[in-house]
């Protein structure tokens, strides 16, 4: 079985995000490995655990796939260090504030060229917060879509992978064959944390580095372009109070004062 | 003749309050078209839904397909009619289906997406809220049918009652979006509460209401209130995860949030920070949660709660 996990390097969301050129400063932020991307390698590990770990080699292996600058490959090396067997880094200067769109043309023709049987994503990336790169992949392969999976469990003789999600509609059960695109919720696993010998052993491990020519595809620019980005006003500041007794009597007030009763 | 087609918004079988917002935002740019995806059998009850908003025609389309493969055979369904319609844009609620649909859709018209719009004007310029709120984006896109989800509760709807033309579609869905495969739904306990993303107000409650959520849900029901809950709540498994809100539950913004017993992590913020009025009750006065608050009581909630719930109580007695 060949996994392929997607991961995004995002910048800190602790750290303070502004706007430059209508992009987002990702130059002057700390970057993190996207956290509910975590969840993604920690869900692949499980899965070939299940099944007889990925160890070189054997049947399955776990790869990375990342689309970002070059110092993404340090988010690839973490997944490493937890465990996958290798990464692949797609960057190039054509690249630079790519939207949604060219992100999925370049992850899923990585994906279909490596013949990949499981993808496993993140449900969003923290910085762009759209939640659609997973359905546009699946959307490109012709595959099945698996998406907010709370549990997921493969069987990789009969090529099947079942999950169960919580939607609006309730709770759902959910199957497809390979090649399969999967999106984990951050309830399903606790990640782990790279191990030493695990932090010695992604030291050796390979990371491919590859860009839109070798990919062979072309990029055809943007599909959206930003007119301008201001700071809004910023929140008044609150009235704080300290209940004496009378707290609840003041919201009542306040829940008067703005119309809500 | 020009026209914009919206997504009619169904949750489950209800109709949801998103897609009069929906249809008010595409009447500003054309005439309205609303989409109504419906399972076979039951395409006119729920084209009757459809009954308020600035809304002209409604194309109704069947199958079976949209309950057992889901986000692909809308998507299929719903290019199809953008290709045959030719539509100014298309809009849809942005919640976890509502984007995949979107995203598909713009992949398989190679148009642009802008997700989570909180306003649109007549010349399709989007604007979305980033950095928890601080910073408003303007977009548009350049390619393409502009393909964008507008975040429900942003945009005042006009709810005149409406008599559309109606359509019925007939239309055969795609062997590619039908690789994923439904096997069950189970559908959630109906609370009689309103939906968390449509309510006017929101209360929640965090690891401060120590899985005691009496409190929490008596001063949401004064007030006709929603109930939401942090993540520790969620996880501790003191209010089920659909309940959840923030960056991996729900985004709400209503005119009222009130957050008891929360912190207020950038986690939580991140589904919340957009709301009209935030209230905050919460024992610790250095929690983060304050420097958000319209109005903030530093105090115990399971004390100034049934306070402020009988106030507003007696008020309408
Ligand atoms: C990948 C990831 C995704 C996440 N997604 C989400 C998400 O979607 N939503 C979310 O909410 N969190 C999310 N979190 C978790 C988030 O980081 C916080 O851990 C969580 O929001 C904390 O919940 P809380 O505020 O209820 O609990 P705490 O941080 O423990 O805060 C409890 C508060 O209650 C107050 N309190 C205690 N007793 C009382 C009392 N009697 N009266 C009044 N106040 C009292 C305390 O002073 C404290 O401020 C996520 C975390 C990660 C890593
Ligand atoms: N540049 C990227 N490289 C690799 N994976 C990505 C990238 N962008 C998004 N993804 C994957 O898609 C998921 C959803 O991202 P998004 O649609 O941007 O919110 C993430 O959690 C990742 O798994």
């Amino acid at each position: 079985m060949k996994i392929a996990v997607c991961i995004k390097q995002v910048p800190d969301s602790w750290a303070e995000k502004k706007m430059v050129d209508g992009l987002l400063d990702r130059v002057n932020v700390d970057a993190v490995l996207n956290d509910l991307d975590e969840y993604a390698i920690e869900e692949a590990m499980r899965i070939v655990e299940a099944h007889g770990g990925n160890d070189e080699g054997g049947p399955h292996t776990i790869t990375v796939i990342s689309m970002g600058p070059e110092r993404a490959s340090e988010s690839i090396r973490k997944a490493l260090s937890m465990g996958a067997n290798g990464g692949i880094l797609i960057c190039d200067v054509a690249l630079a504030g790519a939207d949604a769109l060219t992100t999925s043309k370049v992850l899923s023709t990585v994906i279909s060229q490596g013949e990949f049987d499981l993808i496993i994503c993140g449900t969003e990336s923290t910085d762009a917060r759209m939640s659609v790169v997973p359905a546009m992949i699946a959307e490109r392969l012709g595959c099945a879509q698996l998406t907010y999976a709370s549990a997921v469990t493969v069987d990789p003789s009969a090529k099947k992978v079942a999950i169960t999600r919580v939607t609006e509609t309730g709770v759902e059960e959910m199957f497809g064959e390979f090649p399969v695109v999967v999106s984990v919720v951050e309830k399903i696993n606790e990640p782990r944390y790279p191990s030493f010998k695990g932090i010695m052993a992604a030291k050796k491990k390979t990371i491919e580095t590859m860009n839109v020519a070798s990919l062979g595809i072309s990029i055809e620019g943007q599909w959206s372009v930003v007119v301008d980005a201001s700071l809004r006003p910023a929140r008044a500041a609150g009235v704080i109070i300290t209940d004496d007794g009378t707290a609840g009597d003041q919201i009542v007030a306040f829940l008067v004062e703005k119309k809500l009763i | 003749m020009s026209n914009v087609l919206i997504l009619a918004d169904f949750i489950g079988a209800k109709l949801s309050r998103t897609t009069a917002e929906l249809a008010t935002a595409a009447a500003r740019i054309a005439e309205v078209t609303a989409v109504v995806l419906a399972p076979v059998g039951k395409g006119s009850e729920y084209a009757a839904a459809v009954s308020h908003g600035p809304i002209t025609n409604i194309l109704v389309v069947e199958s079976d397909s949209f309950t057992t493969h889901g986000v692909a055979a809308s998507a299929d369904v719903l290019n199809q009619i953008i290709t045959t319609k030719a539509p100014r844009a298309v809009l849809i609620a942005s919640h976890a289906f509502g984007k995949e649909v979107a995203g598909r859709v713009a992949v398989k018209s190679n148009s642009g997406i802008i997700t989570d719009a909180v306003d649109i004007s007549a010349d399709l310029i989007a604007t979305q809220l980033v950095f928890g709120g601080s910073t408003a984006v303007h977009s548009k896109i350049s390619h393409g049918v502009p393909i964008i989800t507008v975040r429900p509760n942003s945009i005042t709807p006009d709810l005149r009652e409406v008599h559309p033309i109606i359509e019925t579609l007939i239309m055969e869905i795609g062997e590619s979006a039908k690789k994923s495969v439904v096997t069950s739904v189970q559908p959630p306990e109906e609370g009689g509460r309103p939906e968390l993303t449509e309510a006017d107000i929101v209360v929640s409650g965090g690891r401060g209401t120590n899985g005691d959520f009496t409190a929490v849900e008596a001063f949401a029901d004064s007030l006709g209130a929603a109930v939401g809950a942090s993540r520790a709540a969620t996880d501790a498994g003191w209010y089920p995860h659909s309940h959840q809100v923030g960056q991996t539950g729900k985004t709400v913004s209503p005119q009222l949030y009130v957050a008891c017993g929360i912190s207020g992590a950038i986690q939580h913020r991140a589904g919340m920070q957009t709301s009209k009025a935030i209230l905050v009750i919460n024992k610790d006065p250095e929690a983060p949660i304050f420097e958000i608050a319209d109005f903030g009581v530093v105090g115990d909630l399971f004390s100034v709660l049934p306070k402020a719930t009988e106030g507003i109580n007696a008020r309408k007695a």
